[in-house]
């Protein structure tokens, strides 16, 4: 079936199974930085953002996103790069896997939350698994990023 | 130095954040073949036989593929050096299945959904075996779990199948016995610690196709791209020249991707159909079908005199290493080799024990490999032992540890697999790493606890040893190319799984060349383009790599200076290059971008290139002291990690940033070990901790401070001082953890994990009595 959506600004058409979820179409379609971490929305690693929000896009089917608005990485690549150079200058990067999702997260909790506190930032990205950094030196750079007010 | 020990970004952090394609599935060929597995119901069973017919009818199977299509080759998946030292034990597929989630036969198709139709309609009749699930039953039980013929090890591992041992050791120094019976005093306890998962966040990821000279081309998300190939050739019988593996970009390993997983199967459904073929595990399937750690059983006994001098060690140990034999022998020697010499004042050492089949997920490589089981055990019997003399578990361990340029006879007789290798500590700051975690964590004030009311703060420490690659076994290679315009490609076969290899290997070449990491290009982890190296494992791509790398640029530097010196028309030793000059005493001189262009282009033109191997004669062992301060709910039994603090010694930190990375990471692995990571299995042997949903690691609000600092310390065979620093970092939070729960409310943990139900109950007894 065709489904009519938005994706970083641009009107597409996507053919896909009635019951394809989003992060497959998305994948077949060469948004290539949406990527499978579990397969039940625990892990982070396929968020979009959907109308603005941030979802698990593994399990939302893509008849849902008709007429809506999806944004990946590759559509805020600005704010991608203030935040992925200050993760360089933290020593935040490790594996990156889930690093473009955590990039759409932390933009949207930028938009969302007004001066948030440190805790209230670790709830908000508490479903963005990382293995690999224990946290802190990402924590460092999105608090930075937070300040960053350009 | 201006690059090394300099804080520099990694170099491919930025394009991995802005999305780039970059890791093994974004590289796929967009119409490969789906490859997906049956995998058994039964904890094991024999297949009786497989009715495909149907299957085969539907439009869009490429390929069943069952044990009948594959030669008979027993290997190994461990993903080691040749010969390995893991037992050859494992068909690609067979017909037999051990553990719930084993492999019983594949499908290829067109789609993920029409394989997902295939393999409804195959069906499949069993005869289903008693299982061995209670690994302490696993000896010389009735029920055998590999009687194939075939199977074999490569060199004496002490491998006896039919009583169900895939390898066993024993060592000892003195006399243990005597010793303990002369002990003034003397504790005995044992330690059970879980099958934890590894929990990469890129689940195991492999495609193929053939190129246009026929040959097999795997793309594949594994810590060790030149034991792939090896093994894929042997397994298949594809000659290794047809075969070129590349590691992409991969998510997190932590051991888990030294082994190969799904290349076998797709490997042989591209080499045999000509189409591109792919196959992504599904989270479940990594929990239950790839690797765990080795849970074990550690019997401990220690033995003091009235003095605090420790005396005796005696290790008795039992590895599950599930259904197979992956990596059974090493991560148990490790429990040893890299625990036991930290207390290298003894007497006497005994250490032995079997590592045993069961009908559960096999257990593999994870960072801390063995010394993660061996430290907790020691560590909270160090303290156990303190409790009885009365003594100060730190002033006991400041008198008995390993010192700088001391020595310990165990690194002789224990390698991996092997014998071992005999060193002096050249580097060993323990002293000041545990006086600095005192401090820093406030030890004077908080030990042994401070009740809050409702909750109790304490603090608990142990300390950590591991290795710096595998002497005389491990290899690295570095090839330096000079480009015209004056910059370098610097090729390696070292493996970056996220750790950041790439960036610290560069910052050494550029180090050496005196140029900065934006001249250096690294390309890694291709067979067919970069040199030889081991793979990413035993904690040796610094150290190891490293100093192949290094080598590397100092040939480069000879070889540069060759063509100055011929430029300039003087002799090397009078020529000065400050990594963008060449400048002649007789005041010659000549850029190195007009040089390589001059080389290039116009005079006497040639490639300047140059590649370097490096083979370790030793393992210099980082050290660490680790540090936990908690609070323990009275009520619940919840734990809240306040700091962990950490002091390691890994010699140089060739990037300061991502050494940090390292040990945090490896931290907070570590915490979910010790009190998160719960290991389930069904009555069944099902595992049932099989999805993020029912096994927790730790989430970004559990860990809200760590202190991580590095003590002064420079390694004389290492890479400008260097040592290695990816697995110290997780073998001290289970021991420090059960040792601050001890210190708040008298209780000794002594099973993994270490959860807020065992807490409780421990504690109710305890009051109640």
């Amino acid at each position: 079936m065709l489904i009519k959506l938005s994706v970083n600004k641009e009107l597409k058409t996507f053919d896909c199974e009635p019951g394809e979820y989003l992060l497959d179409t998305l994948r077949r379609n060469n948004y290539l930085s949406v990527r499978r971490g579990c397969d039940n929305t625990s892990c982070g690693v396929c968020t979009v953002l959907f109308d603005g929000k941030p979802v698990p896009s593994c399990s939302l089917l893509t008849v849902r996103a008709e007429g809506h608005e999806i944004i990946t990485v590759e559509g805020i690549q600005d704010e991608a790069d203030k935040l992925g150079r200050i993760f360089g200058d933290e020593g935040a990067d490790q594996c990156g896997f889930c690093n473009p999702s955590l990039a759409l997260t932390v933009y949207a909790m930028k938009r969302e939350l007004k001066n948030p506190t440190e805790d209230e930032v670790r709830e908000y990205l508490v479903g963005n698994l990382c293995r690999c950094t224990g946290y802190i030196a990402q924590d460092r750079a999105i608090f930075r990023y937070l300040e960053d007010k350009s | 130095m201006k690059v090394v020990n300099n804080r520099i970004p990694s170099v491919d952090g930025l394009g991995i954040m802005k999305g780039r394609p970059a890791f093994t599935d974004d590289l796929a060929d967009r119409s490969s073949l789906i490859v997906k597995v049956l995998r058994s119901p039964h904890p094991y069973a024999r297949i009786v036989n497989v009715d495909s017919s149907e299957a085969r009818k539907l439009p869009g199977v490429e390929l069943v593929l069952t044990h009948k299509d594959f030669p008979r080759i027993p290997i190994t998946r461990a993903g080691q050096g040749y010969p390995e030292p893991s037992p050859h034990d494992k068909f690609v597929l067979d017909e037999y299945v051990r553990y719930v989630g084993d492999e019983v036969l594949a499908v290829a198709c067109i789609d993920s959904a029409t394989c997902d139709k295939a393999l409804s309609l195959i069906k499949v009749e069993y005869e289903i075996l008693d299982p061995i699930l209670d690994f302490e039953t696993a000896v010389d039980n009735s029920i055998i779990i590999h009687p194939e013929p075939e199977i074999h090890e490569m060199f004496p591992i002490g491998f006896e199948p039919k009583r169900n041992i895939a390898a066993s050791y024993s060592m000892h120094i003195g006399d243990v016995e005597k010793s303990i019976k002369e002990s003034d005093y003397v504790i005995r306890e044992s330690f059970f610690t879980q099958a934890q998962a590894h929990v990469m966040l890129e689940p195991h990821t492999v495609n193929a196709r053939l190129d246009y000279q026929e040959r097999l081309i795997v793309y594949s998300a594994t810590q060790t791209p030149y034991h792939v190939r090896r093994i894929i050739s042997q397994g298949l019988e594809i000659p290794l020249s047809k075969i070129r593996v590349i590691k992409p970009r991969v998510g997190g390993g932590f051991g888990g991707k030294q082994a190969i997983h799904g290349e076998m199967l797709v490997a042989y459904v591209t080499y045999k159909t000509g189409k591109p073929a792919k196959m992504i595990f599904t989270r479940q399937e990594v929990f239950e079908s790839s690797y765990t750690r080795h849970p074990m059983r550690l019997d401990v006994t220690l033995g003091a005199d009235k003095e605090g001098n420790l005396k005796a060690i005696d290790f008795h140990v039992l590895s599950d290493t599930g259904a197979y034999g992956e990596h059974a022998l090493t991560v148990f020697m490790v429990v040893g080799s890299k625990v036991l010499p930290l207390y290298n004042k003894v007497d006497s050492v005994r250490f032995f024990g079997d590592v045993v089949y069961t009908n559960h997920t096999p257990a593999g490589a994870f960072r801390g490999y063995g010394a993660i089981q061996g430290n907790f055990a020691l560590e909270s019997a160090i303290d156990i032992l303190c409790e009885k003399m009365g003594v100060d578990p730190i002033a006991f361990r400041q008198k008995n540890m390993m010192k700088e340029r001391e020595t310990s006879p165990i690194f002789a007789i224990m390698g991996e697999g092997t014998e071992g290798t005999a060193m002096d500590m050249e580097t060993c700051k323990l002293d000041e790493a545990v006086s600095r975690g005192m401090e820093l964590i406030g030890w004077k004030n908080k030990y042994p606890r401070v009740d809050l009311g409702d909750k109790i703060k304490s603090v608990g420490m142990a300390i950590a040893m591991q290795g710096s690659g595998i002497p005389y076994i491990d290899m690295g290679s570095a090839t330096i190319k000079l480009n015209d315009d004056g910059f370098y490609n610097l090729m390696i076969g070292a493996t970056d799984i996220g750790q950041g290899s790439d960036t610290v290997l560069a910052q050494i070449a550029a180090e050496e060349l005196m140029t900065t990491v934006d001249k250096m290009v690294v390309y890694s982890s291709d067979t067919d383009l970069t040199p030889f190296d081991v793979g990413a494992y035993a904690s040796s791509t610094t150290y190891v790599s490293g100093n192949a790398v290094l080598r590397a640029a100092q040939n480069m530097r000879k070889a540069l200076m060759v063509e100055a010196s011929r430029i300039l028309e003087t002799k090397e030793d009078e020529i000065e290059f400050d990594g963008k000059r060449f400048k002649a005493v007789s005041g010659k001189e000549i850029t190195l971008v007009d040089l390589s262009n001059q080389i290039t282009y116009s005079h006497e033109q040639k490639q300047l290139q140059v590649t370097s191997s490096y083979v370790g004669h030793k393992s210099p062992p980082p050290f660490m002291a680790g540090f936990v301060e908690l609070d323990i709910d009275k009520e619940t039994g919840e734990i809240d990690i306040v700091d962990y603090v950490s002091v390691v010694d890994c010699g140089t930190t060739i990037n300061p940033k991502l050494a940090e990375g390292q040990v945090n990471g490896a931290i907070v692995q570590g915490l979910g070990m010790a009190i998160f990571e719960d290991v389930k299995y069904s009555a069944k042997g099902k595992l049932i901790s099989n999805s993020l949903l029912n096994y927790k690691i730790p989430t970004r609000v559990d860990i809200k401070k760590l202190t991580t600092v590095f003590v002064d310390s420079y390694e004389e065979s290492g890479p400008f001082g260097a040592k290695s620093v990816g697995e110290i970092g997780i073998d001290t939070p289970p021991a420090a953890v059960a040792n601050a729960i001890y210190n708040a409310l008298g209780i000794r943990l002594t099973k993994l994990p270490m959860t807020p139900e065992k807490i409780l109950l421990a504690y109710k007894q305890k009051e109640n009595k």
